[in-house]
This record gives C-alpha cells, sequence and structure tokens, in this order.
C-alpha cells in the first residue's frame, strides 16, 4: 500500500505539529520532510481529523509545507548481537560511523510483566565496590537510583560498575549528556574491552528533546530481549532527572494542567513504567537496574527523587565522593547477603554501627569536648574505615573486602570492644 | 438484541472520545476494538456530553484510530463473586492473574480477559431454603465449603422487596453458572438465582439490617498498634509515611498476624516485588489460628504500578466490593490498601486528560469525596439473619516528600478512626516499627485500660521534651530525674514500641501477652528509683533492656519466659528507693 503524503501543517507548537490525515492510528510514526531534514515524528493524540505529532527532531525549521508520510508502524528498534559495541541515539539511528541496522525490528515499550511470573530475587551482582557489595548489596532484578548532585562523580562510578559488574550484557542509556561524558564512557568502555558487552543508546544535552524521552524505553526493550535469550543484562541509566525534565517539557508544550512544581501528574506511573522494567525471568535472564538521579538543589523532597524513592528497591546516596552508609539502602540485600559468608551481615552491621559512634565522637570534638580513649579509638577507626572501605574507585572482591574489614576492627578495637558474636571473633579476628 | 455501537472520533492518551447514537450510562463497560478487529480493549464511560461520551481505557491505545467502533455493554464495571475468590490472585479488573500466566506467558497481554471465577469448577453445594421459603436480597439459599469457610451463596443483593421461592436444586456438585433456585416475586415476575452473582463495585453492598459502631478491638500483634493505637473490627485506619518508613512491611505483618477471618491486599501502584514476596511465602506459611496455610484465608488485588493507570483506580472498588461480599456471609474481613496515594493519584491523571480544573496539588476538587466514600465502605453490620459481619480498611498513604500537609493525607485523616504515622526519624534509627508515638492517635478502644495508655504516653512525652533539651543543654546540664525520666521512655520504645518483625516469637503478640507484660512495664515505670550518677542510670536501663529484648523473644509463660521475668524483678528491687 503507498502511504500518502501530507503537504499541509495546521499548527506548529514546540515540539508537536497538528495535521490532518485520516486512518491514522495512535502510536504511529511518521517521517516528517522539511527544509531542515528528515524526521521521524509520532503520533501522541487524535482528535476528529486532527493528528498531533511529536517530532522527534524538533519543532524548529518545519515549515506549513513540510511533508509528512504515516509509515503504518510504531516505534520499532532492531535487535539482534551486532548492537553490541556500537552507540545508537535515542531513536535508534547509529551514532557512531557504523553501519545501520535494520534487522529483526522489535517494539518498544512493551507491556508489563505477569506479577504472578515473578520471583524472590537471590543472586548478588558483584560490583567490586565494597560500599555496595558489603553494605547494600546490589541483587539481580534490583532497581535502584543514585541519588547524587551535580559535579558529583556520579558518572565515573557507573562506569566503574559497568566495568566490573559480573553481568553478560550492559545497556548504558544517556539521557542530556554532557558531549564530554559520553566521550568518557565511549573511551573508557573502549580501553577496558568492556564496550564489546555494551550497547549505548546516547542522548546529549544537545539533541532534540523528544529523542531524551525514548532512550529508557529503547534501552530497556534491548535488555529485555537480551534477557529473554538467558543473559545476565545491566541496564545503566544517567541522568533520570532529564528524562523527567524532558517530560515536564513536553507536557507544558502539550497544555498539559501540571501538578508539582511543574512535573506531569502521571510522572510516577512513568517512570514507574520504566523502574519496573527490572525483572527476574524464572528459568532465563534479568534485567538489573542502575539509574542516576541528580537531585536539583541537593532536595530529596523534589519530585523526581521523591517519586522514584517510592518505586525503586532502596538508593544509593553518592554524596563528597563517597556512597553515603547512612541513608543508602538495599532493601533487597537481605534476599543475598546470608549466603555469601557467615560474617557478611555481622560485618555489615557492626562496622556501620561504629562508624555511627565515630560520627558522633566527631561531633563531640569540634564541640571541644574532651576525647575519652574509646574516642579515640573511634576516631582512629573512622578514618582507616572512610580511607579503605568507603573509596568508591577499587575493585575488590567481596571476601577480600571482609577481611579487609576484619583488619581493620582488629587496628582499632579489642574484640569485645565490637559487640560481636565470640563464634565470629574466634574464626575471623585476625592473630 | 440491539448492539449499542459508537465510533471513536479522539484518542488522547488512554482516554477516548466515542461518538454515540443510542443511550449510554455513566460508568457503564464498552469495548474498543483495535482496527475493528478481535482485539478488544475494556474501558468506562466517564463522561457524557452530548452525543459524545469520554471513556478511560484499561490498557494502553496503541493502534486505535478515529473511526474504529466501540461496543456499549450497558453494564457498569461488576465483579464476579462465588466460591473461587479466596487464594487467588487478581488484577485490578478481576482478571485471574496465575491463569493470565498459563495462556500468555511472562508478560500481560492486552485485551486478553479471562473469567474471573472458573467455569468448569464443580462446587458441592448444599440447600439451606425450602421453597415457599420468603427471601429478600442477600438471605442465604445455601453453603459451599470454601477451603475453611462455608461460602453462603446469597440472593442476589440487587433484588428489590420479599420473593417466595419457587424451586431450589437438591444438594449436589455444580458450576458456578447453574442455576440453584428460582424465585417469585408478588407482581408474578420470576428470577433465577445462580451460584454466582455480579455486583458493580463502585456502589456499596447494603443487604444488612443496621450499622453499629465499631467497639471490638482488631488484634495486629502490633503492641504500638493494639496497646496505643488500636484499630477496631470495622473501623478505618491509615498508614501515612516517607519511601523507605516501612509502610508496607507494616501491612504484611498485619496481613499475617491480624485476627480477622479474610485479609485481602490491594497492591494499589506499588512496586510488584513486594507482591511477590506476599505470593510466594504465604502459601508457606500456617495461620497460627487455625493452623491452615495463610493464603486461605488471603487474597490479593494486585495492579503494580506497571500496569495500566485506569486499572488502579478500580482496584481498589474491585478490593473492598469482595470484602463486603465476605462480610455478608458474617465473616470479618481486613482490606489493606496499599498505596491509596497511587489511586488518588490515577484520579488525577483522568482528571488531568479530562482537562477539569484542579485542586491542590493538581488533584481533582472531588478528591476528599472520593475518599471518605471509600472508606466508608468500611464497618460492622448486623445482617438480617442476626449475625454480624465486619470490612475493617486500612490504607497507606504516600504523602509527597513525607510531607503529611498534602491533599491525599489530609483528605484521609478527616475519616479514618487511626491514624499510624510513620516518621522518618525513627526508621533511620531503626525503630521499627516507625509508628510515631506521639503523633499518631486512634478513636478506638485499646486491648488495655485506657489510664494505663495515659500513663503510658505522658512518659513518652516527657522523655522526648527531655531528649529536646539535652540535646541543647547536653547531659551535664540536665537533672538526674529528667535523665531517669528520659530513660524510661526510652525504655518503652526499645521494649515495647520497637517489634522485631524477623523474630518469630517477637514478631506479633497476642493480647494476653501484651496485657501482662504492658502490666509489668508500668509497674517498673511507676518504681522510684534512686542512681548515685547518670552513668549508673544508663547502665541500669542498657542492662535491663537487653534483658527485656530477651524475655520479648521468649515464649509467653515459658520457664524462660519466667526465669527472665524474675531476672528483671530483682533488678528493679536492686535500684528501687523504698525510703519514700
Amino acid at each position: 500500500m503507498q502511504n500518502k503524503v501530507y503537504h499541509r501543517i495546521e499548527q506548529i507548537t514546540g515540539n508537536v505539529i497538528v495535521v490532518k490525515a485520516d486512518d491514522v492510528i495512535a502510536g504511529e510514526l511518521a517521517q516528517v520532510d522539511s527544509a531542515v531534514g528528515v524526521s521521524l515524528a509520532q503520533v501522541i493524540r487524535l482528535e476528529n481529523e486532527n493528528v498531533f505529532l511529536q517530532v522527534f527532531a524538533g519543532g524548529r525549521g518545519i515549515g506549513t509545507d513540510a511533508k509528512v508520510k504515516f509509515l503504518g508502524r510504531t516505534m520499532q528498534i532492531p535487535f539482534s548481537e551486532n548492537l553490541l559495541g556500537r552507540v545508537f541515539t535515542g531513536s535508534g539511528e547509529p551514532r557512531d560511523n557504523g553501519p545501520e541496522i535494520k534487522e529483526n525490528m522489535i517494539e518498544i515499550g512493551g507491556p508489563s510483566v505477569n506479577p504472578a511470573k515473578r520471583i524472590i530475587p537471590r543472586n548478588m551482582v558483584r560490583t567490586g565496590i565494597p560500599m555496595i557489595d558489603v553494605f547494600n548489596t546490589l541483587v539481580e532484578s534490583q532497581k535502584l537510583p543514585i541519588f547524587s548532585v551535580a559535579g558529583e562523580p556520579y558518572n565515573e562510578l557507573l562506569a566503574q560498575i559497568a566495568l566490573q559488574a559480573e553481568v553478560d550484557v550492559i545497556i548504558l542509556g544517556g539521557m542530556g549528556l554532557k558531549h564530554d561524558d559520553y566521550l568518557f564512557f565511549r573511551d573508557m568502555l573502549d580501553e577496558s574491552g568492556a564496550l564489546s558487552r555494551t550497547v549505548m543508546f546516547v542522548h546529549t544535552a544537545s539533541d532534540p528533546t523528544v529523542e531524551c524521552l525514548l532512550v529508557p524505553d529503547v534501552s530497556l526493550a534491548v535488555a529485555e530481549k537480551y534477557a529473554q535469550e538467558d543473559k545476565r543484562v545491566l541496564v545503566l541509566l544517567t541522568d533520570m532527572t532529564n528524562f523527567a525534565d524532558s517530560m515536564k517539557e513536553v507536557a507544558i508544550t502539550m497544555e498539559q494542567i501540571p501538578s508539582n512544581r511543574g512535573y506531569p501528574g502521571d510522572l510516577y506511573s512513568q517512570l514507574a513504567a520504566r523502574y519496573e522494567k527490572a525483572v527476574d525471568f524464572e528459568g532465563s535472564g534479568s534485567i538489573t537496574l542502575l539509574a542516576v538521579t541528580t537531585m536539583p538543589g541537593d532536595d530529596v523532597t523534589h519530585p523526581v527523587p521523591d517519586n522514584t524513592g517510592y518505586i525503586t528497591e532502596g538508593q544509593f546516596y553518592l554524596k563528597n565522593g563517597r556512597i553515603e552508609p547512612f541513608g543508602s539502602l538495599s532493601r533487597l540485600k537481605q534476599q543475598v547477603n546470608d549466603r555469601t559468608r557467615e560474617d557478611h551481615r555481622t560485618i555489615m552491621d557492626t562496622m556501620i554501627q561504629l562508624y555511627a559512634s565515630y560520627k558522633e565522637t566527631l561531633e563531640k570534638q569540634s564541640m571541644g569536648f574532651r576525647m575519652s580513649d574509646w574516642d579515640t579509638k573511634l576516631l582512629k577507626y573512622g578514618e582507616k574505615f572512610e580511607e579503605s572501605m568507603m573509596d568508591i574507585t577499587v575493585n575488590t572482591p567481596l571476601e577480600e573486602a571482609l577481611d579487609n574489614g576484619w583488619k581493620i576492627l582488629a587496628d582499632c578495637f579489642e574484640p569485645a570492644e565490637t559487640g560481636i558474636a565470640s563464634k565470629y571473633t574466634d574464626k575471623f579476628w585476625p592473630k | 438484541m440491539s448492539e449499542n455501537i459508537g465510533k471513536i472520533i479522539g484518542v488522547n492518551g488512554n482516554l477516548l472520545k466515542v461518538e454515540f447514537n443510542q443511550p449510554v450510562i455513566q460508568n457503564e463497560v464498552a469495548y474498543a476494538c483495535v482496527g475493528a478487529g478481535d482485539l478488544k480493549l475494556k474501558a468506562e464511560v466517564i463522561r457524557v456530553r452530548g452525543n459524545s461520551a469520554e471513556l478511560q481505557v484499561f490498557e494502553d491505545t496503541v493502534g486505535l484510530k478515529v473511526g474504529d467502533p466501540v461496543e456499549f455493554t450497558g453494564d457498569l464495571l461488576s465483579v464476579e463473586l462465588g466460591p473461587g475468590l479466596l487464594t487467588q490472585v487478581f488484577d485490578g479488573l478481576q482478571n485471574p492473574l496465575p491463569r493470565l500466566a498459563e495462556e500468555c506467558g511472562f508478560f500481560l497481554q492486552r485485551g486478553k480477559y479471562l473469567d474471573p471465577l472458573p467455569r468448569d469448577v464443580k462446587w458441592s453445594y448444599t440447600p439451606k431454603c425450602s421453597v415457599g421459603d420468603v427471601v429478600i436480597a442477600g438471605d442465604t439459599l445455601g453453603t459451599i465449603p470454601e477451603g475453611m469457610f462455608d461460602h453462603c451463596v446469597m440472593v442476589p443483593f440487587n433484588l428489590r422487596g420479599k420473593w417466595t421461592i419457587e424451586s431450589v436444586k437438591p444438594a449436589g456438585d455444580y458450576t458456578v453458572e447453574e442455576v440453584v433456585a428460582v424465585l417469585k416475586d408478588d407482581k408474578g415476575n420470576t428470577r433465577e438465582c445462580q451460584i454466582m452473582q455480579k455486583w458493580p463495585v463502585k456502589m456499596p453492598i447494603k443487604c444488612y439490617a443496621e450499622r453499629l459502631r465499631p467497639t471490638e478491638s482488631m488484634a495486629s500483634g502490633l503492641r504500638t498498634i493494639d496497646t496505643f493505637f488500636p484499630v477496631a473490627k470495622g473501623g478505618t485506619f491509615c498508614v501515612p509515611g516517607p519511601f523507605g518508613a516501612g509502610k508496607t512491611v507494616l501491612q504484611q505483618i498485619m496481613s499475617r498476624h491480624a485476627e480477622v477471618d479474610i485479609v485481602i491486599v490491594a497492591a494499589c501502584g506499588e512496586r510488584a516485588g513486594e507482591v511477590v514476596e506476599t505470593l510466594r511465602e504465604f502459601p508457606e506459611l500456617t495461620d497460627p489460628r487455625t493452623g491452615k496455610s495463610l493464603m486461605e484465608r488471603t487474597l490479593i488485588i494486585c495492579n503494580t504500578s506497571s500496569m495500566p493507570v485506569a486499572a488502579r483506580e478500580a482496584s481498589v472498588y474491585t478490593g473492598v466490593t469482595l470484602a463486603e461480599y465476605y462480610r455478608q456471609m458474617g465473616l470479618d474481613v481486613l482490606l489493606l490498601a496499599d498505596s491509596t496515594s497511587r489511586w488518588a493519584q490515577a484520579l488525577r491523571e483522568m482528571s488531568g486528560r479530562l482537562e477539569e480544573i484542579p485542586g491542590e496539588e493538581a488533584f481533582p476538587a472531588y478528591l476528599e469525596s472520593v475518599i471518605a466514600s471509600f472508606y466508608e465502605r468500611g464497618g460492622v453490620v448486623k445482617l438480617n439473619n442476626g449475625e454480624s459481619g465486619s470490612v475493617t480498611i486500612g490504607g497507606t498513604v504516600s504523602p509527597a516528600g513525607g510531607n503529611f500537609e498534602e491533599p491525599v493525607t489530609q483528605a484521609t485523616l478527616k475519616v479514618v478512626g487511626a491514624f499510624h504515622g510513620l516518621s522518618r526519624a525513627r526508621s533511620d534509627a531503626r525503630r521499627y516499627p516507625a509508628i510515631d508515638p506521639l503523633d499518631s492517635w486512634s478513636k478506638y478502644p485499646s486491648v488495655v485500660d485506657l489510664d494505663k495508655v495515659a500513663k503510658a504516653r505522658a512518659i513518652l512525652r516527657d522523655g522526648s521534651e527531655v531528649g529536646q533539651m539535652m540535646k541543647v543543654v547536653g547531659e551535664e546540664g540536665t537533672s538526674i530525674d529528667d535523665f531517669v525520666n528520659f530513660m524510661k521512655s526510652e525504655y518503652i520504645d526499645a521494649t515495647y514500641l520497637q517489634q522485631n518483625a524477623f523474630n518469630e516469637t517477637d514478631a506479633a503478640n497476642g493480647v494476653e501477652r501484651q496485657k501482662y507484660v504492658f502490666d509489668r512495664l508500668l509497674q517498673l515505670l511507676g518504681t522510684k528509683m534512686s542512681f548515685k550518677e547518670k552513668g549508673d542510670a544508663r547502665s541500669f536501663f542498657q542492662q535491663l533492656t537487653q534483658t527485656c529484648r530477651d524475655w520479648n523473644n521468649s515464649e509467653f509463660q515459658s520457664d524462660e519466659f519466667k526465669k527472665i521475668e524474675e531476672q528483671m524483678t530483682k533488678a528493679l528491687a536492686e535500684v528501687s528507693d523504698y525510703a519514700e
């Protein structure tokens, strides 16, 4: 069937154009051919014969005589082994200089997993970062945000995890990335050889807003396919706040009533639809999701981190270049950390409790109180803890990190002072 | 039968605009046919203007186009009521999820609707009425054993006036669709009664003699709740709290230990992972009261956050309707809705698409009345046969930013009888359950005497004031009496308010134990103690707290329990001040 071409644009507002056309289906893709080039567009609303289209490349430069051709299909993305090592834009165009891939097209934004088919998570994902592995273990099929603020090394942390995590495939979705950051990811993955198991979908800050909205969907659609092929997939998204801001931008242009600080009322559902793609397919692969959410003004009650916190299974706070031990939480760690090594939970609890005491001592010290013997011990402990356990640039296996924990404890305290049951100190306390 | 078919004239997200020629009904169910084909999407009429109706579709609308037909059914959004509901897992529209998984695999399939009650299962039916009996709506026609209950087959709730039984099927095995009785009214109309009946979810079932005041307390096993902020059978309560404060864990504990006949869990717009825990663990857990699997008294409505939003709105109504149905059999039902904020957000999304004038934070102006009428469906009722049944409703609220001054929390607080506010400070300090002992309240009677509770609360309040003061003046600037009061309040907190959900014994306490332990606690708090130094007081209470935790972990009235109690009495005698 020859697709009809429409010439007359009725309305242009922001990235949304309106044409009069019939036989158009909701969600259909169209090609918009204008003076500034060809772009894809998606139907977002139908009203009698009026068709509202969101133009991926933006509305700028589109003339009222631009040609609109409906493609008769919804948004799709190719899926094959050839994706590995490649970089694409949010709409699936190659961003590197490689060939276009057109085989095996799959739909994006597919249906939700049946809750009756889900299973209780049971496998740990080792990242080699002690603050994660020991204290807030990442679990397969978990969805966790990294709450941070601009200027913190969250992208470095993601790259570090991408290099070290024990998974089969890594999907990196970049939204509103600075071009430098994009190059940083590419070079770092390339140098370490991890690029060959990575697919990147990147939207940079200068790209059209609409493509930013597509990044999580395409990333997760591809991840879902890999997971069904028995692969353990780790999806890294950065930065979800940019995604939410793009949603806000589009909603406002569509004259939707904003709910909280200008964000659309369905912010929670939109975020949840993406995060809930994290899953462990029984008898097949899994999707684990780590997403950076920068908190504007370091405010966790801002709508984006707030809604995210209600959706995800815990959160990591990245502050001053460290993963904060307080506030950070992996809700699923209990499912796995009883099966790693018998002293895992003990080390986790004890070291955090002592670190909390250290913080109290610091406060006392800053107020000018006299330091007791115990305080001096805590101060020594705190420094050592921060120095060797809180470093996020290391690659230490869990067992080594636990041994390291015992070493720090033994350096600073007598066994009885730690409150650890003697059955563990007898076995693990360094002699 | 003349079919009422409309035509799509607009698609905006999950909102359809449909042109119609024959009459339509507000809240009527309709099916939108994608490309006039076999894929039909369920939708509900939510506004009518002139000859166009607006419908919210319970699914993704991709693929629909202008001109596609819409079939109106003439029925309101309804649920099927009958044996086979318990132990099931439904989505918000009462689709059975396990059977859906068998047919469609990992993913939910759009436009796939299965019968909520299996049509091929035969139930062993015993009639409880005879020809000539005069009955009214809600009267029992017969019973069917369903798990540990006798499931009553009742006269359809929508019948008006008195009906005479014309014929009755003998005892035997029947499917839910089979007619088991025929009724006739004085005008000569006849009505066939199937085992199963349907009821529109947004209408309360009102086949009872009268509504009573909820006075009997519903033990939940949680000391903070039962003693300080109790919930009555037929009462309503809400649990607001920021993320990570333990709302869902609290509800899970209640769903396990609450002393009711049936628990309905409506997981509404929350994480799928949490439902999975209930789903996978409940069949393995035994109900301590009946010795049977917990699943046998549980029904799960599961519309998690990634499932369609419109169905999320329906899911709480589906839950409460099923609860009312079991109440009609004289049972006590607990409905736990997690979370009502997600439900309110679903209302907001729809309201936004309808371009209604928004209220506070863009929630619709009718938010309060919708929330109020939902909680009002809870209650204790005296049924026509003199028995009583109850629906207790507990809803969690997820306020934005953990700030209770937001529309959903405020609207909920106006209509509930108990408020269990979770605090971030408590959960950060790992004091679980994180129910704030000073801000929370309840209007229902406690399992212990009121004046005793008042005493304990006074000590908690004093302790909190001293604690605030100590932050400023330090321990040095606090008098020893104040310091002891502070230690006492910390002691109540550590040994009575806090409960270890992971310890089998401590996780839930029966009423008897709560009464006994609370008496001992008060006795201790009433003792005048003298310490030379604050350090002595601290180490005494630390030691006592440790002992009392062991006490909490020991079986009630076991040898160990008695032994530890003795130890505590001795310790106390050493510091008590007999001089006065």
